[in-house]
């Protein structure tokens, strides 16, 4: 069984592996998920949101949704937590 | 539960290092625009905080100073904080979670509005993130049979 | 020379994988629960890694605008200098979701702990066998 396992992750990193030949150079300025949005986001974040930190401006203003639907997933989870484990003595 | 022994060393050197570790996450909070940092990392540390007081102390000595009724109620406050401001927004006649309208309230132009709204719901999200790594912490570690109301 | 450039450019997505590929044979093949879970949390590791790579670079700082205010404000920005912003958004959030699962994970395991006594998966089907067979 384990061996059999085995031969399926082996299988999978190869077709990953192989996957990788035609994903971007490490660090190329030009690859497709630096080309679309991102130089937009670098331009106009000082100067629509006067935040130097664009992380913090995509963060909170361009993908605020993001961030609400994030904030009530850990809250679900902290209330989860509380309801399968509370026992009161 | 195992018996507890109190640990000179352990419960002198949390006494000093909580602290400054608090004041930290506060900074890495409220400076989040300028430097690396916001909400979720501020929590993160500060959460942290407490679970080394957890730790350190006897869990119902420190539950006594953070009562887990007031932890429970900080947990949805944080989401709260988040939704009103967008709920302000709306009401005030622009998109929901779009700060830009703030500026019809606050003494400052549009830029600046949309930085303070993002300052707002990033201490909402340090608020939420702070409570629930105490919350999950506390159930997990004592798999939720520690003492006193809920 | 040529070969040397693919290596280099590559080396980080096999890293990824063969750390994703450890977490996905303790996935299918450990026997235990908790061994399991944890193998779920390096398979996230390795992706939030993979995405981080992908904002990267080369000659470029992290993504903080410099000289934002004083004198030398309203200059022309170079996007070439500051990395992506993007993926950093992405994980940012991804790592407190991975948080939060696992907590709720580890907390599910308490409760199985507490009914059948064990983590393992064989001692469990047991347990519930001989429950069927009492029905």
């Amino acid at each position: 069984m384990k061996f059999f396992a085995f031969i399926v992750v082996l299988f999978t990193g190869a077709l990953l592996i192989y996957g990788t030949v035609d994903m971007p150079n490490w660090g190329d300025p030009n690859s497709p998920p630096n080309s679309h949005v991102s130089p937009r986001y670098i331009e106009k974040t000082l100067e629509e949101t006067a935040t130097p930190n664009a992380v913090t401006s995509v963060l909170a203003d361009y993908r605020g949704y993001d961030t609400l639907g994030e904030t009530t997933v850990i809250f679900t989870a902290g209330v989860v937590c509380i309801m399968l484990l509370r026992r009161v003595k | 539960m195992k018996e507890r022994y109190p640990d000179v060393t352990i419960e002198t050197i949390c006494r000093l290092l909580i602290p400054p570790i608090q004041l930290f996450a506060l900074y890495v909070i409220a400076h989040g625009h300028y430097s690396p940092g916001g909400g979720f990392q501020g929590g993160c540390i500060l959460g942290a905080s407490f679970i080394m007081m957890f730790i350190a102390y006897d869990i119902g000595e420190v539950k006594r100073k953070m009562q887990e009724k007031l932890n429970t109620i900080l947990c949805s406050t944080g989401v709260l904080i988040f939704a009103g401001i967008g709920l302000i927004c709306l009401i005030l006649g622009a998109n929901y979670l779009d700060y830009g309208i703030l500026h019809n309230i606050l003494p400052v132009h549009q830029a600046k509005a949309r930085a303070l709204g993002t300052l707002g719901i990033e201490i909402g999200v340090g608020i939420a993130v702070t409570s629930v790594m105490v919350s999950i912490f506390l159930n997990i570690a004592t798999a939720g049979e520690h003492e006193g109301e809920p | 020379m040529d070969t040397a450039q693919f290596i280099i450019g590559k080396f980080n997505y096999w890293v990824y994988i063969v750390l994703m590929m450890i977490g996905f044979y303790a996935m299918i093949a450990k026997r235990n629960l908790v061994k399991k879970v944890v193998g779920m949390n390096i398979f996230q590791t390795a992706i939030i890694l993979f995405f981080i790579s992908t904002s990267s670079k080369s000659g470029a700082t992290i993504p903080i605008i410099q000289n934002a205010h004083g004198d030398a404000a309203g200059h022309a920005i170079n996007v070439a200098q500051y990395a992506n912003p993007l993926p950093h958004v992405l994980m940012l959030t991804a790592i407190v979701v991975m948080v939060s699962t696992f907590g709720v994970a580890l907390a599910l395991l308490i409760m199985v702990n507490r009914d059948y006594g064990t983590f393992e998966e064989d001692e469990i089907y047991e347990t519930l066998e001989v429950l069927q067979l009492k029905k």
